[in-house]
């Protein structure tokens, strides 16, 4: 099995932000994943924009909307990835994507693309444990981490996905598609405390984690946080700037300050 | 013999499981409750009563006899879920699902719909059994079809516009999966065609099925054996799989009809075996009308029950084995159709269902006049009456098609 982490972890928790493949266009792209890297970021996962995206919310979806209208495919996404390793991202790169698009390409032809453009992990949210087994053998043969989720609704079924995870583990906080939330269901102890028992590589927490204070409330209890929306919110927002070559190194410094009250 | 689906909610290489892992438990828990359900004679009797004595079944098998006489070939016959209560085939997945959800303890019911039938048979069961009841429609839809919105909002049902994508059934679809995987402890999320995540696609098929079983005894008592052909539309294909799940094993022909909108040699289609390829929506594998890159291509057809880009994964089986044959019709050839019916017989069909009348009018014709055609007539028409009525008052294209092409 591949480790994503290189480093013990010790005392820093890992800090896993999302971005669209796209959103707002290619360059930006690229110059957020390196603003990401020095923020502190311990892998990126970087999200293939998708037609029908179910474990998505209204957040991801807008900007998988726009990544799509630029005309972003999957193959473009990850031939990003060495653009990206060329400005100085030397931080393990997570390809997240819906199964259809994968389904779509040569299987060969995917995972030979995963493996010269140097993508470290995989997560499909829509492939759960049952439907896995052929994936994650292609992922181990190309030393690819095939990403797995856990949800609070698991139950029976943690020990099975927990015990066969590899990168890390991804926990889903609470019932629902990705979103920013205001406060989390106390039973998400008992949750992480079960998964902790099975599993042999870092545990983290993602889907509604939106402020430094969930940070820290999530950080006595697992090895880390996935943020997504509160990050692709504040993109939405610096769009103008960014799409503007001018005013795009301010949106980039911008960026860098808010993903910095998780990363420190 | 059929032994699907398998245990991993296969049809060959078709079905499974693609949803957010949130969903893998509940879905294994409503496997359980459903197999339990079928083989518990007090929950079919109930089932059976509720489709008798608030259904209003058995329909009837009809004699098209002077369609027949007009196209001089075989003789049609047309097995009448039009009169179901609500007007179409829906109600007896809606009773069905329902019943389900009751015996789960489930007081909270979401559904999609798409021209509104699903969402009606829906909110009136939910009525019935005293049951909250959210209805996700694309908000395209809820302009198109104001008559059935109105009605589940009499019934008592909330309506739910949704805004994202074309605004259409399959974003309602992506919708009521995603309130679903928030709501899951607590709803239960009754699916309207033979499609979705296992074991939905197995679920309405049983819930259907109660269609072919009644129409081939009832063709067997008049004719004294089986119809040569036997024919339905298909947009998920609810109706269809109901209807040829009595057939497989015999030797009967079995054609479906899909919705060619304005050709299949254009974009505005929504003929999911004829033009799409394998892919994984909503939860199962099966054909997709999809750019090669697995963005999935909205689709079109006159008939807001037909215009989904995906289809039940039993009928990609179905035909990539080549048990069914799988043809499109166009709205023109759908809507002749239904004029054709509606003047000889005196029977205003759903333009879904006309797609089938009009793939079996152009079979009737070439077949001599001691075969037989046995077509589903899924539904009844009045709900498309507005559509129609701009649709012959405009000519040639209607507001959905002109709005279509503006959208796309």
């Amino acid at each position: 099995m591949k480790t994503l982490f290189k480093q013990p972890l010790q005392d820093k928790k890992l800090f896993i932000p999302f971005i669209t493949a796209g959103d707002p266009h290619s360059d930006a792209t690229i110059e957020l994943a390196v603003a990401l890297q020095e923020a502190g970021a311990s892998a990126i996962e970087l999200g293939i924009p998708f037609s029908d995206p179910i474990a998505d919310g209204p957040v991801i979806q807008k900007a998988s909307s726009r990544a799509l209208k630029n005309g972003m495919n999957i193959v473009k996404a990850i031939q990003l990835v060495p653009e990206m390793r060329k400005k100085g991202v030397n931080i393990p790169i997570i390809l997240f994507t819906y199964y259809n698009p994968v389904l779509q390409l040569d299987q060969e032809h995917f995972f030979a693309l995963l493996r010269e453009n140097t993508v470290d992990g995989l997560l499909i949210p829509d492939i759960p444990f049952e439907e896995s087994e052929e994936l994650r053998k292609k992922c181990q043969e190309h030393s690819i981490s095939f990403i797995s989720l856990v949800a609070p609704t698991s139950t029976s079924r943690i020990k099975m996905i927990v015990e066969n995870a590899e990168g890390f583990v991804y926990c889903v906080s609470s019932l629902g598609v990705t979103g920013v939330r205001k406060s989390f269901d106390n039973s998400i102890t008992t949750f992480l405390d079960e998964v902790k028992q099975y599993s042999k590589v870092p545990v983290v927490v993602g889907f509604g984690i939106s402020s430094k204070e969930q940070v820290e409330q999530f950080s006595n209890l697992c090895d880390g946080v996935v943020v997504g929306s509160a990050l692709v919110r504040e993109i939405e927002r610096l769009q103008t700037s960014l799409l503007n070559k001018n005013s795009r190194q301010q949106a980039i410094d911008e960026f860098r300050t808010f993903a910095h009250t998780f990363g420190a | 013999m059929s032994t699907y689906p398998d245990k991993n909610g296969r049809y060959g290489e078709f079905g499974g499981r693609f949803v957010p892992e949130t969903l893998m438990s509940p879905l294994a828990e409503i496997e359980q409750a459903h197999n339990e359900a079928m083989k518990d004679p007090a929950f079919l009797k109930e089932y059976h009563f509720l489709l008798k004595e608030y259904s209003g079944r058995p329909t009837t098998v009809t004699f098209a006899k002077n369609v027949t006489e007009k196209l001089g070939g075989a003789k049609i016959y047309l097995k009448r879920e039009d009169l179901n209560h609500t007007g179409a085939h829906k109600i007896n997945n809606a009773i069905g699902q329902a019943l389900l959800a009751k015996r789960m303890g489930k007081t909270k019911i979401i559904a999609e719909t798409g021209a509104g039938q699903h969402g009606v048979a829906t909110a009136t069961v939910a009525a019935k059994f005293g049951m909250e009841c959210k209805v996700f429609m694309g908000e395209e839809d809820v302009r198109r079809q104001q008559l059935n919105v109105f009605r589940m909002q009499l019934l008592g049902a909330e309506v739910i516009p949704v805004t994202s994508g074309n605004k259409t059934l399959k974003d309602a679809t992506n919708e009521a999966m995603r309130y679903w995987v928030q709501h899951c402890e607590d709803h239960f999320y009754i699916i309207g065609s033979a499609v979705g995540p296992h074991p939905y696609p197995y679920i309405v098929k049983e819930f259907q099925r109660v269609i072919g079983d009644e129409a081939k005894a009832q063709f067997q008592e008049i004719e004294g054996n089986l119809p040569t052909k036997v024919i339905a539309c298909v947009g998920g294909g609810s109706n269809a799989i109901g209807m040829f799940s009595a057939f497989l094993n015999d030797n009967v022909e079995l054609v479906a009809s899909e919705a060619a909108g304005m050709g299949v040699d254009t974009d505005m289609h929504a003929a999911t075996i004829t033009k799409g390829t394998k892919g994984v929506l909503h939860g199962s594998l099966t054909y997709l009308i999809q750019d090669q890159y697995g963005q999935v291509i909205e689709p079109y057809s006159i008939s807001a029950g037909l215009d989904y880009p995906g289809i039940g994964p039993e009928h990609a089986h179905l035909a990539s084995t080549g048990r069914v044959k799988y043809e499109s019709v166009t709205d023109k050839e759908a809507l002749h159709a239904l004029e054709l019916l509606a003047k000889q017989e005196g029977i205003l069909a759903a333009i879904e269902s006309a797609h089938a009348l009009a793939t079996a009018f152009e079979h009737a014709q070439q077949m001599a006049s001691h075969e037989s055609i046995l077509i589903c007539l899924s539904g009844r028409g009045d709900k498309d009456v507005h559509t129609l009525m701009s649709y012959y008052q405009e000519g040639t294209a209607n507001e959905n098609t002109l709005q279509a092409a503006v959208t796309r």
